[in-house]
């Protein structure tokens, strides 16, 4: 398990560092797919088999896809001359290097998370049978909301995609 | 070493880190929209770890935490539509994808 843990960390790490190091957008999807990939498999690890499923599904198949068609039809060139603003390096630089060290500041000091993760029990229940009971019960208005929330996002894209606006 | 909660936060930690400095350092506006849903995937990590953490009376995980991770991957979606059409909008007016060109509210 340890092991694996490593292993996918990496994968996730590895490929969100791609994204904000590669020079052509297109790479940067590629590595994004990556870091999903991994990040999914740590999902699996960690006993949600539903939200890796979902997380490869609807993150690494839909809306990267979503994402190369859009560089595909803007034509994006590689950025060849790239000028640095070090004073933007520098700032953004400090400013993560800040929030790492306030998180390692965090875990440092929570010392419940230092202790095992307990083992599951037995259910006949498989995960996606327990979430739906409590989406289409205690979270049924929600979901309704979530529902006229992707309605409103459709009919905005539709508006936005019409060749002159009004 | 047995792998504790801490690994995962820290995994998620570091991750919004990274996305948060693509946010802050990149200039490509689709690369930067790319580092937003890092983000968000990196909070949903530490979501289900502290689901998995948080073991109830029969030994299942919360199961509130996944309910809140649908929500969260259905917003991201729509708001991956909306934003990638306000960046197709803004390309076909200005044919340009990096923020520093995008100034003509400037001065």
């Amino acid at each position: 398990m340890a092991l694996f843990f490593y292993i996918f960390a990496a994968v996730t790490l590895f490929g969100g560092l791609g994204v904000v190091l590669s020079k052509n957008p297109v790479t940067s999807a590629f590595a994004m797919i990556t870091s999903f990939l991994g990040m999914a498999s740590l999902f699996i690890l960690l006993n949600a088999y539903l939200a890796g499923i979902i997380q490869i599904l609807v993150y690494a198949g839909a809306i990267m896809v979503l994402f190369l068609f859009i560089i595909m039809l803007m034509d994006v060139q590689v950025e060849e001359k790239r000028q640095f603003n070090y004073g933007i390096i520098g700032g953004g630089a400090l400013l993560v290097g800040l929030f790492v060290l306030q998180l390692i500041g965090v875990l440092k000091n929570f010392a419940a998370g230092g202790s095992e993760f307990r083992g599951l029990g037995d259910s006949d229940k498989s995960d996606v049978h327990s979430i739906g009971e409590l989406m289409y019960t205690d979270y049924l208005f929600p979901i309704q909301v979530v529902g006229v929330l992707l309605l409103v996002a459709t009919i905005g894209v539709v508006v936005l995609s019409k060749k002159e606006l009004k | 070493m047995e792998i504790t909660l801490n690994h995962y936060l820290l995994v998620s930690g570091l991750l919004f880190a990274i996305g948060l400095a693509g946010v802050l350092m990149r200039r490509n506006v689709i690369v930067i929209f790319m580092c937003l849903e890092l983000m968000l995937s990196a909070a949903n990590l530490s979501l289900i770890a502290f689901s998995r953490f948080h073991i109830d009376g029969q030994s299942m995980p919360d199961y509130k935490a996944h309910v809140f991770l649908f929500f969260i991957i259905t917003v991201a979606a729509a708001e991956v539509a909306v934003g990638l059409a306000i960046i197709v909008a803004v390309f076909r007016a200005r044919q340009t994808t990096q923020v520093t060109d995008l100034n003509s509210l400037k001065n």
